[in-house]
């Protein structure tokens, strides 16, 4: 693989051809913080805070998305990157009801634990106190949408690695929801195979097991990893 | 050298965070030749006193009264901290903004069962409640934060020592989180 050489934070750093902005600052041990990004999904570039300055480009690009080019030069954490950063999280904060302190998920929340990292103490904006659903109509399984901040890891595990395709987004923008089989209780979807992958990679507790009480809920994601990896061994004829 | 003025206050709260604070124990006796405790549910005062020098306010700002509270306790202090969750976020305390307050009331008051005051009787023994619960930097200004339902004692103790060494409240990443 041919490879490349570009400038990043002011060091020369060499990349491989067709790699992104983030695969290659996370192998210089860069790190970026991330939503929805996760390896092994196809990038999305939904979150926005892997946002990076390119040096000639008006705006900032999602480092996710951008492949790696040669001469380019990028800066992945100026002061203005990590005021839109924290920005970002606090608007996550606001939009929904997250309060942490009766979460399943509590001090095991990459949302939370972001929010700590960047340093945020409080959040500038209104809170919008919407009211959303909650489905609790599958056996094991459940949803709080207040919780939920549509980096779509579920929706694109479901399809990409369990093939049910189950999940899937109805609206726009604020409205977005996550839902199940053209929109029907989660209970009551015939192509859901209860495989739980999409509870292990959701950042949040938007997605948990029945049952989690208050910052019981740990989430497990070693999985995808090593099925992709079997899956590309056998692709390979090797054995998986 | 002066000892340094604290008043503490609980709004719209569990008192989860004075709990906390009382958890410093052996703590509190050696910090307090260094501060005066002047006002809060742990003394007795009556009215808040003049020229605090540091106010932990506990709560969100839930009722006209925790307003006009909140209020005279910003005219009155040099530094006012939220401490806490709920008068950070609104937490547990917000969660009734889903609801309108007629709504609320005639829910928990009215309509609900066990021996409340109802109707008539209810509206005049509570507090007028404000139409949303608010964190209390949307009110006044606020100088620093110590996030956490209740906050546990390290990081009260590590605000403390700052302002105690009259330095700013930073307080580390692991004790910075929500929750």
């Amino acid at each position: 693989m041919p490879a490349i050489t570009l400038t990043i934070n002011n060091d020369l750093i060499s990349a491989r051809q067709g790699q992104t902005l983030l695969e290659v600052a996370r192998e210089h041990g860069i790190e970026i913080p991330t939503l929805c990004h996760l390896d092994g999904l196809e990038a999305m570039g939904g979150c926005r805070l892997c946002l990076v300055e390119l040096q000639g480009s008006s705006r900032p690009v999602p480092s996710c998305v951008t492949r790696a080019a040669e001469g380019m030069v990028v800066t992945t954490h100026s002061d203005k990157l990590v005021e839109y950063r924290k920005m970002l999280v606090e608007l996550l904060l606001a939009e929904r009801t997250h309060t942490c302190s009766i979460c399943v998920q509590n001090n095991n929340c990459e949302l939370q634990t972001l929010a700590a990292k960047l340093g945020i103490d409080h959040v500038r904006f209104d809170y919008l106190n919407q009211q959303l659903p909650m489905d609790a109509s599958r056996e094991r399984f459940a949803l709080d949408h207040n919780r939920c901040v549509l980096c779509l890891r579920c929706v694109r595990v479901c399809d990409a690695v369990e093939g049910a395709h189950t999940w899937d987004v109805r609206g726009r923008g604020s409205t977005s929801r996550i839902v199940a089989d053209l929109d029907r209780p989660w209970g009551t979807s015939t192509s859901c195979t209860d495989c739980g992958k999409c509870v292990q990679l959701c950042p949040t507790g938007a997605l948990f097991k029945k049952g989690a009480t208050v910052g019981e809920m740990r989430k497990e994601r070693s999985f995808l990893n090593r099925i992709l990896e079997r899956r590309r061994l056998a692709a390979q004829g090797g054995t998986p | 050298m002066s000892r340094l003025r604290l008043a503490t206050a609980w709004l719209g709260g569990c008192s989860g965070c004075h709990m906390s604070f009382l958890d410093l124990g052996e703590q509190l006796i050696e910090i307090s030749d260094a501060l005066e405790l002047v006002y809060g549910p742990l003394v007795d005062a009556k009215e808040f006193p003049e020229e605090v020098d540091v106010a932990l306010i506990e709560g969100a700002v839930a009722n006209f009264e925790n307003l006009e509270l909140l209020q005279q306790i910003r005219n009155r202090s040099k530094l006012l901290i939220s401490f806490g969750d709920c008068a950070i976020t609104g937490n547990v305390t917000s969660l009734r903004n889903f609801f309108s307050v007629d709504d609320l009331l005639t829910a928990v008051y009215h309509a609900g069962p066990g021996s409340a005051p109802r109707s008539d009787e209810a509206d005049q023994v509570l507090p007028e409640l404000l139409p949303r619960v608010l964190p209390l930097h949307q009110v006044v200004e606020v100088d620093a934060y110590i996030p956490g339902c209740p906050p546990d004692p390290e990081r009260i103790m590590a605000a403390l020592s700052a302002l105690l060494q009259g330095q700013t409240v930073q307080l580390s990443e692991e004790q910075r989180t929500f929750g």
